[in-house]
């Protein structure tokens, strides 16, 4: 079996797995670094039987995965799970659409729309860009100063995404949520985050602690994953008193630290479901 | 395995054994994060800086 293995700068996890694809019997890996890549649409001669998505922009993976499937490549994962996962608007958009619970969300486009929606959910708010990951740019919005502030600063300083207002109820986590693995059908693993900031990634400093997959946690985690369109993805899930709500999905996932605490394989896992998509193991 | 040094401080550097083209690597001096550009000889530059649409 032929695996594209797409990337660009190889991190810990990108190492992990050719770790683990060196274990494997009968693969063949390519690696294919995005920043190398010329892709001529009218020349479908990609013999691969599958690729695996590692980039580490968002942009790049998003086309390069359009690209190979328009050649006729399986992808994992698919560029309509990235379409999805990598903005935030259409990932609730899904979730809400799949009656999967989620923070109350709300969308402006102008300045007085955003300031007068901001108002009417109550404080704090978060604003989020659309379009970004490892809590890059989040703000916590405590009061209506800030909020004007915030949103003259994002319409002036930011190109046109940043005028996408996406406005989600602050929800209390006490210090804590829930990153969940999901590979294919099974939610693998899954840690608390902890962290004295309101930003809980581990990128960012916060701790990985095993948390029990439980039988309703996994369920939610599998219907969320099948809602984007299934694969290899991970959830950050806030726990609250009316339950479990899904914040948002990644679709190359980061794992370095959770490996560890869960004792689960999660490179491993990805590669066998990789060359499950493949065809053959 | 050849040796290459950190283009931030000069400090130097030996290639791990599984040492891989476009890895990231850390200076265990000044602590910059480097890509390894060629395995043999061995020789890095300083990583790419974050962009906006980095990580998902």
């Amino acid at each position: 079996m032929k695996i594209a293995f797409l990337h660009s700068v190889l991190r810990k996890e990108e190492k992990l797995l050719l770790d683990e694809f060196v274990l494997r019997s009968d693969i063949e890996l390519v690696m294919v670094d995005d920043r190398l890549l010329s892709f001529y649409l009218n020349r479908n001669n990609y013999h691969f039987d599958v690729v695996i998505e590692r980039c580490i922009n968002h942009s790049r993976a998003l086309h390069a995965l359009r690209l190979f499937e328009s050649a006729g490549i399986k992808c994992v994962n698919t560029s309509h799970v990235a379409t999805v996962c990598g903005d935030k608007l259409l990932t609730s958009i899904v979730l809400k659409e799949h009656n999967i619970p989620q923070p109350e969300v709300a969308v402006a486009f102008t300045e007085e729309s955003a300031l007068a929606t901001i108002e009417e959910m109550g404080y704090p708010v978060v604003l989020k860009p659309a379009v970004g990951s490892w809590g890059r740019l989040l703000a916590k919005v405590n009061d209506r100063d800030a909020a004007e502030a915030l949103l003259e600063h994002k319409t002036i300083l930011g190109s046109y995404h940043h005028s996408i207002f996406y406005i989600q109820k602050y929800v209390e986590k006490n210090g804590r949520d829930i990153r969940a693995f999901v590979v294919g059908d099974e939610c693998i693993a899954a840690i608390y985050r902890t962290s004295g900031h309101w930003i809980t990634n581990t990128a960012r400093g916060g701790t990985a602690t095993n948390c029990p997959v439980t039988e309703e946690l996994g369920r939610l985690c599998i219907d969320a994953a099948k809602a984007v369109g299934g694969g290899i993805v991970a959830l950050d899930i806030f726990e609250t008193d009316n339950g479990y709500l899904v914040n948002e999905i990644n679709y190359t996932m980061e794992f370095r630290n959770s490996i560890q605490p869960t004792g689960v394989n999660i490179p491993g896992k990805i590669v066998d479901y990789v060359i499950s998509v493949g065809g053959t193991r | 395995m050849s040796n290459s040094s950190c283009p931030v401080c000069d400090n130097a550097l030996i290639a791990a054994a599984n040492a891989q083209v476009s890895e990231l690597i850390i200076c265990p001096d000044c602590g910059s994060e480097l890509e390894i550009k060629t395995v043999n000889p061995f020789s890095v530059v300083e990583a790419p800086r974050e962009e906006e649409d980095w990580g998902e």
